[in-house]
């Protein structure tokens, strides 16, 4: 949607995130690095998309950008600060306007304490309102999120998920954030509800000049909401650029599959185009370009090089081989000389 | 109370399971607990007889005069066996509590410290889970000597480790909901997010494991004084009550209403902690290692 890449105060990014690795360690099992290296940049105001298959750490980026897991290499960066992981200490006051958004509205709302009591806790904790007008406050966050004021005096299982939903991004609001950080906010949603949430999120974006960081499995809503979509595979970025020229020129073979997995109601277009294989064992990752063996236009190069990040026009990057060599960019299928094929058809 | 009122809502909301109030063994089991509260509190109004007084025939069998008859030095029974809830119950509430409060101190510095901490609690638990309860309890009782204060206190000792367990597993899950990393993003401190997301949601499962151990902490009472170990005469105590019937098999009823005593007041508080439990979470099934 709408928005300037430009910083308003020229103070850097909302949240840059740099080469950040996650790493998970535990004794009697194999180190998984669930996040090798990825990069990504959410302008102020900017709605970014993240999308990629589960199990391709994308949640483990969303919870290392925020602070609830240390990134073991690389920095993550909000309004130019770095991000300290989480310690038992109350976090940095700066951070709190860096916000997270979790997944399952069930489990991320204490189920014993009423709504009210739980909007307020982040404006006692932030000293962001007097005792006495902490209530106005809780009712205008409910009132922004679309919810009556009664909700306050509410427990959380008398909504619904997605009424839950907003009460956690009201929630989130109350410490008055400049950064969200969405890890899949819709997918535990039926369809109405997700479109509501959406709509609900752009809207705030837009309204409180909030940057979204919009984790999702789901490439047809983000391609919906994001300003930016940067897509992810086994803990790396593959491709990253403005929405729509992404989904009309994807240049990365698991772009392409991706939008071709997305299912057309009117029947047009083409088929869904599945992926052959499965997602590979994070903790043995292949070597190389970490897509090539699920890749229709492998060539040799791709399972010796680990393929650079290339910047593709203005603001596109994509990392991947077949886009090297100073041709223009085209749709991985549509290269015009064949390629030599490392894998053949099964 | 008020989380319990609370969950009762939510449940026939659900209409997954009937109203508590609609479970006869929950129904059962709450009667029969308060009337033996009752019988405790009130029971110089209740006994006919003052419980030491040996002034009746010795082992008359009941009767009208003397319900549960008399025993082998003429004292009645019945009154007996009413002020016997006066050290049963009282006893049991009291030891239950503190092994609940240590037990749930231990256990919710382990969750939260986790590490070495962690670690040395929860083995410190392993190994008093390695003796058999009724056994320990006995060598403690008999090196810190006989008496029922004694008694309360081996049984605290053997009953701490199972408040440990389930209090820092639980701190543990609790801890790493979204929930409580939401308010720690929004600047609580892990521990402002310990007394109010956290300990909240231990409170239920810690209260139905202290009811079961109730009917624990009374039976393992009742035992010890049975051996001899608890209260010593000539109090009235259920278990030594038992142990006395006994020794004359022939006067039945001298063992037998002590017994039954023992039997009600234990099944009593397994029901309303087995309801209670259901009513908290169906779901939850705690594995059978805390007993």
């Amino acid at each position: 949607m709408a928005s300037d890449n430009v910083p308003l105060n020229g103070e850097g990014p909302a949240l840059e995130l740099r080469d950040v690795e996650v790493v998970y360690e535990r004794r009697g099992r194999e180190r998984v690095r669930a996040v090798a290296g990825a990069s990504l940049t959410v302008e102020r105001g900017q709605i970014v998309g993240l999308v990629g298959e589960s199990g391709c750490g994308k949640s483990s980026l969303a919870r290392a950008s925020v602070g609830l897991v240390p990134a073991a290499g690389g920095s993550v960066l909000f309004e130019s600060r770095e991000v300290t992981p989480l310690t038992r200490r109350a976090r940095p006051r700066e951070l709190a306007r860096l916000q997270m958004v979790f997944q399952n509205p069930y489990s991320s709302l204490n189920p014993r304490r009423r709504i009210g009591s739980q909007l307020a806790d982040a404006l006692d904790v932030l000293d962001l309102a007097a005792p006495r007008e902490r209530r106005a406050r809780v009712e205008e966050l409910l009132d922004l999120v679309g919810l009556p004021a009664s909700a306050a005096a509410r427990y959380p299982h008398q909504f619904s998920g997605g009424q839950r939903q907003r009460i956690a991004v009201a929630r989130a609001l109350a410490a008055d954030p400049s950064v969200l950080v969405l890890d899949e906010p819709l997918a535990s949603l039926d369809a109405s509800a997700q479109a509501q949430v959406a709509n609900l999120l752009v809207d705030l974006s837009r309204r409180l000049s909030l940057s979204l960081l919009l984790i999702s499995h789901d490439l047809a809503i983000v391609r919906h909401v994001a300003d930016v979509v940067s897509v992810m595979y086994l803990g790396v970025m593959v491709e990253t650029g403005p929405a729509r020229s992404l989904w009309s020129l994807p240049l990365h073979p698991y772009t392409e599959a991706l939008i071709g997995a997305v299912p057309h109601p009117d029947g047009s277009g083409f088929l869904p185009e599945a992926l052959p294989g499965e997602v590979p064992d994070p903790a043995h990752p292949p070597a190389a370009c970490r897509f090539h063996p699920r890749c229709p236009y492998a060539f040799d190069r791709c399972s010796k090089e680990t393929p650079v990040t290339l910047a593709i026009e203005s603001e596109r990057t994509v990392a991947c081989w077949l886009q090297a060599g100073g041709s223009p960019p085209a749709r991985p299928g549509e290269r015009p000389q064949p390629l030599p094929l490392l894998h053949a058809e099964e | 109370m008020s989380t319990l009122a609370f969950r009762m809502r939510a449940r026939r909301r659900g209409g997954t399971t009937r109203p508590a109030w609609r479970q006869p063994l929950a129904v059962a089991g709450g009667v029969i607990a308060i009337a033996w509260l009752v019988v405790a509190i009130f029971a110089p109004f209740i006994a006919p007889h003052d419980p030491l007084a040996q002034t009746f025939t010795p082992a008359q069998s009941p009767s009208g005069a003397h319900l549960f008859g008399t025993d082998e030095l003429g004292r009645d029974v019945l009154s007996r066996v009413i002020y016997g809830a006066r050290v049963s119950v009282p006893i049991a509430l009291l030891l239950v509590s503190l092994a609940a409060l240590i037990g749930g101190l231990v256990g919710g510095l382990a969750g939260y410290f986790r590490g070495i901490v962690d670690g040395i609690s929860m083995r410190t638990v392993d190994l008093v889970f390695a003796f058999p309860p009724i056994i320990l309890a006995m060598v403690v009782a008999a090196v810190l000597g006989r008496g029922l204060r004694n008694a309360a206190l081996a049984i605290v000792v053997v009953a701490w480790p199972s408040y440990a367990r389930v209090v820092r597993g639980l701190v543990l899950s609790v801890g790493d909901t979204e929930y409580v990393e939401s308010a720690r993003l929004l600047g609580a401190s892990a521990r402002r997010t310990l007394f109010r997301d956290v300990l909240p949601n231990v409170a239920g499962p810690v209260f139905v494991l202290a009811t079961l151990d109730l009917a624990n902490a009374i039976l393992l009472l009742s035992g010890l004084s049975f051996l001899g170990l608890g209260a010593q005469p000539p109090q009235a105590e259920w278990g030594s009550m038992v142990a006395n019937g006994a020794q004359y098999f022939q006067w039945w009823w001298m063992g037998t209403f002590p017994g039954l005593a023992i039997f009600t007041a234990v099944l009593a508080f397994n029901f309303l902690g087995d309801s209670l439990r259901d009513f908290f979470d169906p779901q939850t099934s705690w594995g059978g290692d805390e007993r």
